[in-house]
């Protein structure tokens, strides 16, 4: 029996949600024209007043917002509400560059914390669970998210925060925690301590929810395998709150937009046209029930596809695909659009490190595509047959998936350049 | 009777193979044999050695991919016919080699060729019921 948090929200009609949306867009448009003028300033560039949006229709009619508008911005610009209002802070990690800096007043850190106790009871979390939160604490808002929404819960919530895996496994083990959420990947590194160890038959773990990094199904069939649970996905991004603005049900097929405070669209990131419902492009939010720091039309980068599809959770909220990448890092090679994450989950699949390189190039006026791959131990043999074999399998496999041929080529460990630890995915030779 | 062959992956690029070489010189590890099986992209380093344990273990610690495989180092006469006569052996008794390559000038009368087969201990075992040297690794210089 599936159980909601906020059902009337969860599974509210159509016809409920989009009043609902008319009604706090317009008061939102209203509340930024009002005391924002950052905002002001970007709707009177485009001729607009708050009066040209009386609802969702309209929404097409204001300018998108960018990460360099928050840069721009940074810190206070955006901030919609006196200080004296505001209780929180979060800000992004600025690998990208400058640091993003998001305000809460306690009435949004109280609906960021519903949207995560969203995603915990969809995972099958209740009041009967030990919640280990084993995201960053801090800045970040994966580990005050998650806690938040397990203290609304009722989860007993272990506050570990991310590394000391020796300490994590103790108390997993000790406490019986049924419920983990942090990043997938540390969820991998989690099952294989505890695979080494010899600790799975001391783990009482039934659900982890993990997000804040790309994952694919396989990396979820491995975990769930390792660890005998099931794994959720769930979005978010500091702009807009945190984790929680999307999160999977028991069907794992794409992950619930929260739509009663975010309203979601999907552009061509190219002509920023809005794209029809089931196109794959660009995922945008507008938050609807931010009192410090709303935002509207933030373009996230993320390629995704929306869906309406019933779905057996009884959830009527809109899906959104686990994003397919980035359009930042978007290719267009011979005319097809060609994600580097495409190019990994393939490897993945086939059993390759994640170490590649993608090599873009111009010959004789054609495009060619080469994706380098650091050999490993497990791939390499004795035989030219053998490793022939495996290359010519992922060469298919490749081709499967990204619809041209790429060529492979396998380097030696290592020899794919890193900088600052994190490797270039792509080189673009062409020069155009 | 089977000898300790290491495999290598080496990218195709000028040096790489002095590279390995320098290494093996450094660590003071005797060649015995060498072959390249080469693609467009990289070749596969095959070579015989005097410590095939310590070659391991230095060529892994230096970054490079490499593995051992057992092979069969076969005596062959050095006259007109000698790898025939082993051939014809090979064929009749319907043994598939997965590659073959030949050493010369060791201190002996024969040359060697080095076999890579699927079942090394019962391929020695015919050639050895035919008159046929197979060679060990003391035979060889090899530790």
């Amino acid at each position: 029996m599936e159980k909601y948090y906020q059902q009337e929200m969860e599974c509210a009609s159509r016809e409920e949600m989009v009043a609902l949306q008319n009604e706090r867009l317009v008061a939102q448009v209203k509340h930024v024209w009002d005391n924002v003028p950052y905002y002001r300033k970007k709707m009177e560039d485009k001729g607009l007043t708050p009066d040209d949006i009386k609802g969702i229709e309209d929404l097409h009619k204001l300018p998108f917002l960018t990460k360099d508008d928050l840069r721009d911005a940074y810190p206070y610009g955006l901030l919609a509400k006196p200080l004296a209002d505001c209780v929180r802070i979060q800000s992004t990690s600025g690998t990208t560059g400058k640091r993003v800096v998001a305000f809460y007043t306690q009435h949004d850190v109280d609906l960021w914390e519903d949207c995560c106790a969203r995603a915990l009871v969809a995972a099958g979390g209740t009041n009967e669970d030990v919640c280990q939160v084993s995201y960053g604490y801090g800045l970040f808002t994966g580990g005050p998210g998650m806690n938040g929404g397990s203290h609304k819960v009722g989860c007993l919530t272990l506050p570990m925060s991310s590394g000391n895996t020796d300490r994590q496994l103790q108390f997993m083990t000790d406490l019986g925690a049924t419920i983990i959420c942090c990043t997938p990947s540390y969820a991998e590194y989690l099952a294989e301590s505890i695979h080494e160890r010899g600790l799975r038959d001391q783990i009482k773990l039934k659900a982890g929810i993990f997000g804040a990094e790309a994952w694919s199904e396989e990396m979820r069939h491995d975990i769930e395998e390792k660890l005998g649970i099931k794994a959720f996905d769930i979005y978010g991004l500091t702009e807009t709150s945190g984790p929680g603005v999307a999160f999977e049900c028991s069907e794992q097929t794409g992950m619930h937009i929260n739509e009663d405070h975010f309203i979601a669209e999907i552009i061509d990131p190219e002509t920023l046209e809005v794209l029809p419902e089931g196109s794959q492009g660009e995922l945008v939010f507008t938050s609807i029930t931010k009192e410090a720091f709303p935002l509207l039309r933030y373009r996230t980068k993320d390629i995704t596809v929306l869906s309406r599809e019933k779905c057996s959770c009884g959830r009527t909220l809109v899906k959104m695909h686990k994003p397919m990448g980035r359009s930042d890092d978007m290719l267009i090679v011979k005319g097809v659009n060609v994600f580097p994450s495409q190019i990994e989950a393939v490897l993945l699949e086939n059993g390759y490190p994640a170490n590649y390189q993608i090599i873009v190039d111009r010959v004789n006026h054609s495009d060619t595509i080469e994706v380098l791959v650091e050999m490993t131990p497990e791939i390499f043999s004795d035989s030219l047959g053998s490793i022939t074999e495996k290359e010519k399998n992922l060469v298919a496999a490749l081709k499967a998936m990204l619809g041209i041929y790429a060529k492979v080529r396998l380097v030696e460990p290592k020899s794919i350049a890193r900088s600052e630890g994190k490797a270039v995915r792509v080189i673009d030779k062409r020069k155009i | 009777m089977a000898i300790k062959q290491i495999t290598v992956f080496l990218e195709n690029r000028a040096g790489r193979l002095l590279e390995i070489t320098q290494l093996l010189a450094y660590n003071k590890i005797d060649l015995r044999a060498l072959n390249i099986a080469e693609t467009t992209d990289y070749g596969l380093l095959r070579i015989i050695v005097d410590d095939s344990e310590k070659a391991l273990a230095v060529l892994k610690e230096s970054g490079a991919i490499a593995t051992t495989t057992d092979v069969l180092a076969v005596a062959v006469p050095n006259i007109p016919g000698g790898l025939n006569t082993l051939l014809q052996v090979l064929a009749n008794a319907n043994v598939d080699v997965s590659y073959m390559y030949s050493i010369f000038g060791h201190a002996d009368e024969n040359a060697y060729m080095i076999l890579q087969l699927a079942d090394a201990d019962e391929v020695a075992g015919i050639l050895k019921n035919k008159g046929i040297v197979v060679a060990d690794a003391q035979k060889l210089g090899i530790n």
